[in-house]
């Protein structure tokens, strides 16, 4: 079984996001770049089913400007065997990169594409969704665990509910959410040999994708600064100041 | 010299993260029980801690001198028992095979360092020699095809843990200086060495020393370092500079770590009105932590980048060595100091770093010995 993951370059999660002094987008000069913890993710997830003997072969994609492909090698060395770079500058929408890796996917044919259920970016949460209906496969979003057998993948997602589990037929598509597993760090060696795995590099043009954008940004600002809260002596107080004062009760 | 940056790159990612998500959360259980947790142990095994200097053809990372203390800045940041845990690999404990080992013993215990299996511990200092390293007592006498070991040596470094032993012995009674000790590769399950009570120390809890004894010990004459008689002392100033560098790239990350935590409680704590780093006497405190630290960053990379360019560094070593150290001794300091009375307390890691880092003057060479190395080639360079 082959699986494809995709994994996205995005401000490592400790970095203090700001935005530019004119607002026009996130300030990303000098900023600590790394791969987004949702695809980390699934990098692990089909690590463990290669490990277990159900995948044969992880392809590992980035799309994003060359810098990219640092994030592909940290997926090879955490255990994927090789990598595809779709080198762009442009601001990649959902959409888009769906287009890109539906692309992808008809050029590999892989059985399952796992990815991260959003990045920590832009917070989006439609790539993997947009992905199911351009190439019509199934889909198991949110994924807090994951289970191949007999040409099905069992997935158990985290709704609001509860858990709620389906079943696809492969090939399938899985988005991952938080406590689908505990990502491993990549051991010294492994990065080393990571660095004589295979890349390849394409181009959104070469794919025939268009990464024109559909969305406008017009500012980008912090929220605002939060007022300190009060405490209040009892449960009568709250909900007289809930009534009179807030007005949402 | 850095060999690939982005590969590079992705070894500091790695450990850093691993000293902020997986050790620094550990380190009051640390301190608490003195010991780190078998788990950890292993996981720094798996990733290739315990290789990072070790040639790359016998498993190791093969890491120049400036990736070296690249990563020793990383490491620094965390309690240095994990650092004191995969340090005598990476340096004291393999550097005699690196440097001096015949092809065979290479083959046979560089892969096992690197890998974490076998871990070397380095017997040079003995109750009577400190600083004057090369006056050591302890004997080696031929016998046959095998030398006799007797003697003791004090505060051994992962002693209790280790898989062999890289002794300094006395060969040649008639020499009295360095050219009459050898060093040996001495297997620590043969009969003969036995360890004396772990010691108490000061601070870096989880770090253990203690004495081992070798009490008519044969060691097969092939344990001989190099195969050669007289080299051994030699063998041990080789790994100097490298070790000198490496502890002051510690202390640099030690440094900027307690910077970190006074900044971040000077920000939050509140004194007359507002946070105490708006107050100036606080800034200064800061500001000359934070000018120091900086000062040792660029020495230890300067002349990490010199040794890798083959140069002799003895005296910018030992500069370092003697910067670096009392730097972060003062940081640490003020670090308690602008904790204030919650600096005095153990629930604060600056509490535990105050002590931690006081070794870091005293080993590899005191700062006396360094302003000695220092002076003493200056006169040379200069007559």
């Amino acid at each position: 079984m082959k699986i494809l993951v995709a994994v996205k370059r995005v401000i490592d999660y400790n970095v203090k996001v700001r935005p530019k002094a004119d607002g026009s987008d996130v300030d990303l000069a000098n900023v600590k770049m790394a791969i987004n913890p949702f695809c980390e993710i699934a990098v692990e997830e089909a690590v463990r089913l290669k490990e277990a003997g159900t995948a044969t072969e992880i392809v590992a994609v980035s799309i994003g400007p060359k810098q990219a492909q640092e994030q592909i090698r940290t997926a090879l060395a955490l255990g994927a065997d090789r990598g595809i770079h779709v080198e762009t500058d442009a601001r990649m929408e959902p959409l888009a990169v769906a287009k890109t890796l539906k692309a992808l996917i008809e050029k590999e044919s892989p059985d399952l594409i796992i990815m991260g259920k959003q990045s920590i970016d832009a917070d989006n949460n439609q790539t993997g969704q947009m992905l199911g209906a351009l190439t019509a496969m199934p889909q198991g979003t949110f994924a807090s665990e994951v289970k191949v057998a007999d040409g099905k993948v069992a997935v158990t997602r985290e709704v609001d509910g509860g858990l709620q589990t389906v079943e696809l037929n492969l090939p399938a598509i899985v988005t991952t959410d938080l406590r689908l597993n505990e990502p491993r760090y990549a051991s010294l060696p492994n990065i080393m040999k990571a660095k004589k795995k295979p890349l390849d590099t394409t181009t959104p043009d070469e794919l025939g994708v268009s990464t024109e954008a559909r969305v406008n940004l017009l500012k980008v600002e912090l929220p605002p600064e939060r007022q300190a809260g009060i405490k209040v002596p009892d449960v009568d107080t709250l909900v007289d100041k809930l009534k009179n004062e807030a007005k949402v009760i | 010299m850095i060999r690939d940056q982005e590969f590079l790159n992705q070894i500091l990612d790695t450990i850093s993260r691993f000293v902020r998500d997986r050790l620094m959360p550990l380190e009051a259980q640390v301190a608490e029980e003195g010991k780190i947790p078998d788990d950890v142990v292993q996981e720094m095994k798996e990733l290739g801690f315990f290789g990072l200097t070790i040639p790359e053809e016998y498993g190791g990372m093969g890491l120049t001198m400036e990736e070296e203390v690249l990563v020793a800045f990383e490491l620094g940041r965390t309690s240095p028992a994990f650092r004191s845990l995969i340090g005598t690999n990476n340096g004291i404990g393999s550097a005699a095979i690196v440097f001096d080992g015949t092809e065979e013993q290479k083959q046979k215990y560089l892969p096992l360092y690197a890998s974490g299996e076998t871990i070397g511990s380095f017997c040079l200092t003995e109750p009577d020699v400190g600083s004057d390293s090369a006056a050591v007592k302890t004997t080696a006498v031929r016998d046959g095809d095998h030398y006799i070991l007797n003697g003791t040596k004090r505060y051994i470094t992962n002693a209790s843990r280790a898989g062999t032993f890289t002794v300094m012995a006395r060969t040649n009674p008639e020499i009295k200086g360095a050219r009459g000790v050898s060093a040996f590769l001495v297997d620590a399950d043969l009969p003969g060495i036995t360890l004396g009570p772990v010691d108490k120390k000061m601070g870096q809890a989880g770090s253990t020393t203690c004495d081992v004894i070798f009490e008519d010990c044969r060691v097969p004459a092939d344990a001989l370092i190099g195969g050669k008689e007289g080299e051994g002392f030699i063998t041990a100033m080789k790994v100097l500079d490298r070790g000198r560098l490496h502890i002051s790239g510690v202390s640099v990350g030690a440094a900027e770590r307690l910077i970190g935590d006074a900044l971040k409680f000077a920000m939050e704590r509140k004194q007359f009105g507002k946070p105490i780093a708006e107050h100036q006497l606080i800034q200064a405190m800061l500001a000359d932590s934070k000018a120091e630290a900086y000062a040792a960053r660029c020495m230890v990379l300067e002349a990490a980048r010199k040794r890798d360019q083959g140069h002799q560094i003895s005296t910018e070593a030992s500069c370092c060595k003697l910067f670096a150290t009392e730097m972060v001794g003062r940081v640490a300091d003020r670090a308690v100091q602008i904790h204030g009375g919650a600096g005095y307390m153990a629930e604060y890691a600056v509490e535990r770093f105050y002590r931690d880092v006081r070794l870091f003057r005293l080993y590899e060479g005191t700062s006396q010995i360094q302003q000695i190395v220092i002076a003493r080639n200056m006169v040379r360079d200069a007559s």
